[in-house]
């Protein structure tokens, strides 16, 4: 039975889960826990995760499988790595994707091919749990939104789910996948609640969603921007412009035919993306659909992204940094060369 | 005589005065930093430094523009006792166009190159190479400066702690890593997280000096300081200083801090606090009389309540401000 909850507890609810089914699931991380040695904590939490998602997990399962790190992010991710190809099913949380400047080698030449370069005699169950995306006002190195330089590392899963059912299905899923997966959670949509259903479900990694359907323009949408392009859609149907929504859910492997086949009803394509406009996912989900649906196409493909800066601290610049429904309405009433769209 | 007395008869009353109105303003600052973040007006997180200031003043102290220091994300109490101005950071804290990085960077990411000060940091451990880069600067550029890389125990533990300062010392650079060691990385205790007793120890892997003080006692980080900048001035390479210290607040500001006891808060707040013990001291040996360090706690009250007036009243960033200062030479396109 689905209830509504945040998604931060789908996310809870998907690691208490998989950590009940399978021993060897743990959780590593900086305070993930917090505490840890603190005569009047013993077996309770301080934090449970900067954010708190990880509440209650060692309460239940214990310091020795949910276990605090020094703040030494090459350390434990590169164990991580290596306590996945010795029979350990991890879960790293990395608490801001920016911190990956400090574990890199770990990810992108350890864990991304071992595999690979064992000719296939190796496996690395491992989840990184990451937090990425601006509106926080949390400044440059606490605001990026990196999946584009993970889709881009063979050897990757990647995954940005935008609500919590997906969230929930979707951890499930990474976790129990054999391969690495990047897992993407929006600190912006922690608190955000929506139907999810109980105990375990499973949503398969590569498959993206249409989360509203629409003919006239496809919307391609990553992580939070998902909501803004329903928001967008909301206003364009008061236009009688019916937008397609699409949410990839995973940019590695990515779903190509549900992004082909609705351009292919719909004949135009803006793709919203809040990463940095250079070699990110809406490049490359646009790059892919000119490849192979070029013919289904009736105008330019329409990219909004962030800036090619920073994320600003001061809010009046984070704001203006970000897509936002009225950007994606411009692009649309551009792509349907109809002005009078934008006006209201 | 002995070092300390030595040291002692080394602190004018004009620096005596220095130091105390420099820690009055850092404890005043974040004071008001916490009440003003508890209404709501302050975009984002704050960390706040209240408690340990005799770290980052008994260090600077040694210092002038000329010299580099490398920071945290609990960087508000070494922009101040490096000089950076009052008003600029309150305004950088409310994201405002007059702050001193135009509102892009905040609280977390305060700088003042003109100052020496490389920046506030959200990175841990960020500060060690930088710290090193500098040092390496100053010694191939021949400007007398010296570098100071403060960082907190959590840091003590990264990757970047062994490389920086094995490349310090290797080089002999003139650098001082002085570790504030406040007993908790976030919510993980120092005992937890760290393999040694003292980050000082760790020292000795590098060949390098290494000494841990009562960090809340200004006069000990003072004359610790005093020797470790007189080493690295003397080409001689770096040091490695632990001040045992303890932040007043959270992590950051909305921290419940369940892992810190209410018996350890009370010591800290009252008999071990810096700036009663500092103040005690300069009326003790006469460096400054009762009166003076009234109108000088008077003058920094009057400092504070401006700089929060500046920040309120500065505009925000104009839009056109969003790709600036991404590149030298040019802007890159606005937003789409």
């Amino acid at each position: 039975m689905a209830r509504k909850i945040s998604f931060s507890d789908a996310v809870n609810e998907a690691m208490a889960i998989t950590m009940r089914n399978d021993e060897h699931v743990i959780l590593l991380g900086e305070d993930v826990a917090g505490g840890a040695n603190v005569d009047h904590l013993q077996n309770e939490e301080a934090w449970g995760g900067v954010m708190g998602v990880t509440q209650g997990l060692v309460q239940e399962f214990g310091r020795d499988r949910v276990l605090d790190t020094p703040i030494a992010e090459a350390g434990y991710v590169g164990a991580a790595v290596s306590a996945a190809a010795t029979g350990m099913r991890p879960v790293a949380e990395l608490m801001f994707n920016d911190f990956i400047g400090s574990c890199l080698d770990e990810v992108m030449n350890q864990g991304a091919k071992l595999r690979y370069m064992f000719g296939g005699h190796a496996k690395i169950p491992l989840v990184i749990r990451t937090m990425h995306g601006a509106g926080f006002r949390a400044a440059a190195q606490h605001s990026q939104s990196l999946y584009g330089m993970f889709t881009a590392i063979p050897g990757l899963k990647v995954v940005v789910p935008s609500t919590p059912a997906d969230a929930k299905g979707l951890l499930i899923s990474a976790i129990e996948d054999d391969d690495i997966v990047i897992f993407f959670e929006d600190k912006t949509l922690y608190n955000v609640k929506g139907e999810v259903p109980e105990g375990h479900y499973k949503i398969p990694i590569g498959k993206a969603d249409i989360k509203r359907e629409g003919s006239d323009i496809t919307i391609v949408a990553i992580g939070k921007q998902v909501q803004t392009a329903l928001d967008a859609a909301d206003k364009l149907a008061e236009k009688g412009i019916q937008a397609e929504v699409v949410d990839p859910r995973s940019l590695s492997p990515l779903d190509e035919d549900t992004i082909l086949k609705s351009v292919q009803k719909t004949s135009r394509l803006v793709i919203v993306d809040e990463a940095n406009p250079r070699c990110n996912a809406a490049t490359d989900i646009s790059a892919m659909v000119a490849d192979k649906g070029f013919d289904f196409l009736d105008a330019p493909i329409k990219m909004i992204t962030a800036p090619h800066s920073p994320v600003p601290f001061s809010p009046s610049l984070e704001d203006l940094y970000l897509p936002s429904p009225e950007k994606v309405i411009k692009a649309v009433a551009e792509l349907i060369d109809d002005e009078s769209i934008v006006a209201s | 005589m002995g070092v300390s007395e030595i040291q002692q008869q080394s602190l004018t009353s004009e620096k005596a005065k220095w130091m105390y109105q420099k820690m009055a303003e850092i404890r005043r600052f974040e004071d008001q930093v916490h009440e003003t973040f508890s209404t709501g007006v302050l975009p984002g997180f704050v960390h706040l430094y209240a408690g340990e200031e005799a770290v980052a003043v008994g260090v600077c102290a040694h210092l002038d523009d000329k010299d580099s220091i490398t920071s945290t994300h609990r960087g508000h109490g070494h922009c101040i006792a490096k000089g950076c101005d009052l008003k600029g950071m309150m305004a950088e804290i409310y994201g405002k166009s007059t702050g001193l990085c135009k509102g892009k960077g905040g609280s977390m990411h305060i700088a003042d190159v003109s100052k020496g000060m490389l920046g506030a940091n959200g990175i841990v451990g960020g500060g060690f190479p930088l710290a090193t880069g500098a040092g390496l600067s100053a010694k191939l550029r021949k400007t007398g400066g010296v570098a100071v890389c403060f960082f907190g125990d959590g840091a003590n533990n990264h990757g970047t702690f062994h490389e920086g300062i094995n490349m310090a010392a290797i080089w002999k650079l003139p650098v001082i890593f002085v570790a504030e060691n406040n007993g908790y990385a976030e919510a993980t205790p120092f005992e937890y997280a760290s393999s040694c007793e003292s980050i000082s120890d760790r020292a000795a892997s590098y060949g390098i000096p290494g000494e841990t003080v009562d960090g809340k006692d200004t006069m000990a980080v003072y004359e610790a300081a005093e020797r470790a900048v007189e080493r690295a001035r003397n080409g001689e390479g770096p040091t490695l200083i632990e001040c045992k210290t303890y932040r007043n607040y959270g992590h950051f500001e909305g921290d419940a801090q369940k892992y810190k006891t209410n018996e350890e808060r009370d010591e800290h707040l009252k008999e071990l606090d810096a700036i009663i013990r500092f103040r005690q001291h300069v009326l003790t040996t006469d460096l400054a009389s009762e009166d003076e360090l009234h109108s000088i706690d008077e003058s920094v009250r009057k400092e504070i309540e401006d700089a929060v007036e500046f920040a309120e009243k500065s505009p925000m960033p104009e839009a056109d401000q969003l790709t600036t200062d991404v590149y030298v030479d040019y802007q890159p396109g606005g937003e789409e």
